[in-house]
């Protein structure tokens, strides 16, 4: 071989694009080291928000691959709570927190740092309006697993692709993966988020009334979806519509001024509830 | 039978079309304002090209904006020198502000205590509403002798000090407020809604900022940008104060150098016995007047391209 062959053949490789094929082992779903313990329990919390009692020293513990349902009328907490599982209260000003939350064996309350990003990835929201990052919708599934340390294409590929199936997303927008997410109907941009959040393998998915800006048939898809995807991850939802709660609840919690009134399987608090608040809540005496 | 309108129904009658009629003549009111404002800049253009028009008849306008000699009295005008100075003042200060102010706007809007934001934001408006002969004397009486006893030899040059180095400082500092001001707005804008995404996906701040903050305010940042930059062209006491105000094109940053709005404010009134010499300096105005227009217009097709989002 002469030295000029040589020479071509280094500079070749030197310059190459790598091909990265899907040889080595990858696992869409497996991406992330899983934590061993994923119950998520509340104990004791109370939430101050300028002094204003919020929380009223709330314990529940959330069941595993259930769906959740928080219920009660507006203002009584079940947002803060929910935001406070995820550490998202953190962006609300003179906010003042006791009691325990634990994912496993940490406690969220006090985390720090990578702690809470990592908490964060391990636990999802599904956000009331739908809200696509701007960027295109692929960057946007790809968007978590981006700022996790997963770069490579061949691997984000597969991923977008992967998740976009698993919301029934992907023959809509295949052939526009490029264009600018909202560009989607919200309905679609409600299941892109829901696929977005799905991207970063979380243990818990909380949806804070994460149908309650779509028209009823998307709102049906959204639903079905989470009844689907309760085989593998734990949802907790916060919904102002009792039939919603009705039909996909497995386990309800009903929260009244800050204090979780009554909670258990769904269909012991919806046919015999215990307490009279719960009663006259669920017949429509207030909401 | 004719029925005539009771005297009260008359009034009525009256009072419901003077309603209209208000209507109307503020309407139209409003439109002659705007159209005159327009007419402003066009009226302005105008004038300055037909001011400038016996220059341009007397010298090409390549020799003028090519050539480095400036000698008004040998009937020699070159623009050259004029024009790199407020090029190398203007990118320079824009360099110097630009990356300052965009990181204290991210730290107040979203990494600071909002009482600290309390103390910074009338701050930022005192500094945005000095007269711009502060800054002027400001950066004689610090920056220019900083320049020349210490940053000079350190690099081992001698000089006065009077520099393009200090009205870059100088027009940047002025820029910072303002670029600080119109950024917090910009950010406050992005809705809240799009962090919370962000951060429920384990981002953390600065991911937040990077990636959604900035990319949602572009549109408005160039915009922001463009205006501050339209500021710096045109500034005059401060860099006339500081430039130096030698008519050869700067070669580096410790060179002084003389930017336009500063030879027009020195020169205009002072020999006008010359006729080509005031056309000179009206021809002077007008390149300052079409790089401000250019700059807009270009800012605004790029403007489109980014706004797809």
């Amino acid at each position: 071989m002469s030295i000029a062959t040589t020479f071509s053949w280094s500079l070749r490789h030197a310059f190459a694009r790598p091909t990265w094929t899907l040889t080595e082992p990858f696992a869409v779903e497996r991406k992330f080291p899983r934590p061993s313990d994923v119950r998520l329990a509340v104990d004791n919390l109370n939430l101050y928000i300028n002094d204003a009692h919020i929380l009223k020293n709330v314990s529940v513990s959330i069941p595993q691959n259930k769906i959740t349902c928080i219920i009660g009328p507006s203002g009584c907490g079940k947002s803060t709570l929910l935001r406070t599982l995820n550490r998202l209260v953190d962006t609300n000003e003179g906010i003042k927190i006791s009691g325990n939350v634990n994912f496993g064996t940490q406690d969220i309350i006090s985390a720090k740092g990578s702690d809470i990003t990592e908490i964060r990835r391990n636990i999802g929201l599904v956000p009331q309006r739908p809200c696509p990052l701007p960027m295109s919708i692929y960057d946007n599934v790809a968007y978590g697993c981006r700022i996790h340390g997963i770069r490579k294409k061949a691997k984000l590929d597969v991923i977008v692709r992967h998740y976009l199936e698993a919301v029934g997303l992907w023959e809509e927008v295949k052939s526009r993966l490029n264009a600018p997410a909202n560009g989607l109907s919200i309905g679609q941009q409600q299941r892109l988020c829901l696929a977005r959040s799905l991207a970063v393998e979380p243990s818990y998915l909380l949806a804070d009334e994460s149908t309650s800006a779509l028209d009823p048939i998307s709102s049906k898809k959204i639903e079905e979806l989470f009844v689907k995807l309760k085989e593998n991850y734990s949802i907790v939802m916060v919904t102002h519509t009792l039939r919603q709660a009705l039909r996909i609840a497995d386990y309800v919690i009903f929260m009244y001024l800050g204090e979780v009134i009554e909670q258990g399987p769904a269909n012991e608090v919806f046919n015999n509830p215990q307490h009279s608040l719960t009663k006259n809540y669920l017949s429509g005496a207030f909401s | 039978m004719i029925v005539f309108p009771t005297p009260v129904q008359t009034t009525l009658l009256f009072y419901m079309n003077y309603r209209y009629l208000k209507d109307k003549v503020a309407g139209h009111l409003m439109f002659v304002l705007s159209a005159l404002s327009l007419l402003l800049v066009v009226s302005m253009g105008v004038g300055l090209y037909l001011k400038s028009a016996p220059i341009l008849a007397d010298h090409s306008l390549w020799s003028l904006i090519s050539a480095s000699e400036w000698k008004p009295m040998k009937n020699e005008f070159g623009f050259f020198p004029f024009i790199m100075g407020t090029a190398w003042v203007t990118v320079l200060a824009v360099a110097f502000a630009l990356p300052i102010s965009l990181l204290m706007a991210v730290f107040l809007t979203e990494y600071s205590r909002p009482w600290l934001r309390r103390y910074v934001f009338p701050l930022l408006d005192i500094l945005a509403g000095l007269p711009s002969v502060i800054y002027g004397v400001w950066g004689t009486l610090l920056i220019v002798p900083w320049i020349s006893e210490f940053v000079a030899p350190s690099l081992s040059r001698s000089s006065s000090g009077y520099t393009v180095l200090a009205g870059g400082i100088v027009l940047g500092v002025m820029a910072i407020p303002l670029l600080v001001s119109l950024f917090i707005e910009l950010f406050s804008n992005v809705s809240q809604d799009f962090r919370e995404a962000a951060l429920a996906l384990g981002a953390t701040r600065w991911q937040t900022v990077k990636h959604i903050v900035l990319r949602k305010s572009l549109p408005g940042l160039i915009a922001a940008v463009v205006l501050a930059v339209s500021r710096t062209l045109g500034e005059t006491i401060a860099v006339l104060m500081v430039c130096g105000n030698l008519a050869v094109a700067p070669g580096g940053l410790l060179d002084a150098c003389y930017p336009i709005p500063a030879l027009i404010a020195n020169n205009y009134g002072e020999m006008l016995s010359l006729p080509l010499y005031e056309s000179a300096l009206m021809f002077a105005a007008f390149i300052l007047f079409f790089v401000v227009l250019v700059f807009n217009l270009f800012s605004r097709i790029v403007l489109r391209k980014v706004t797809q989002y």
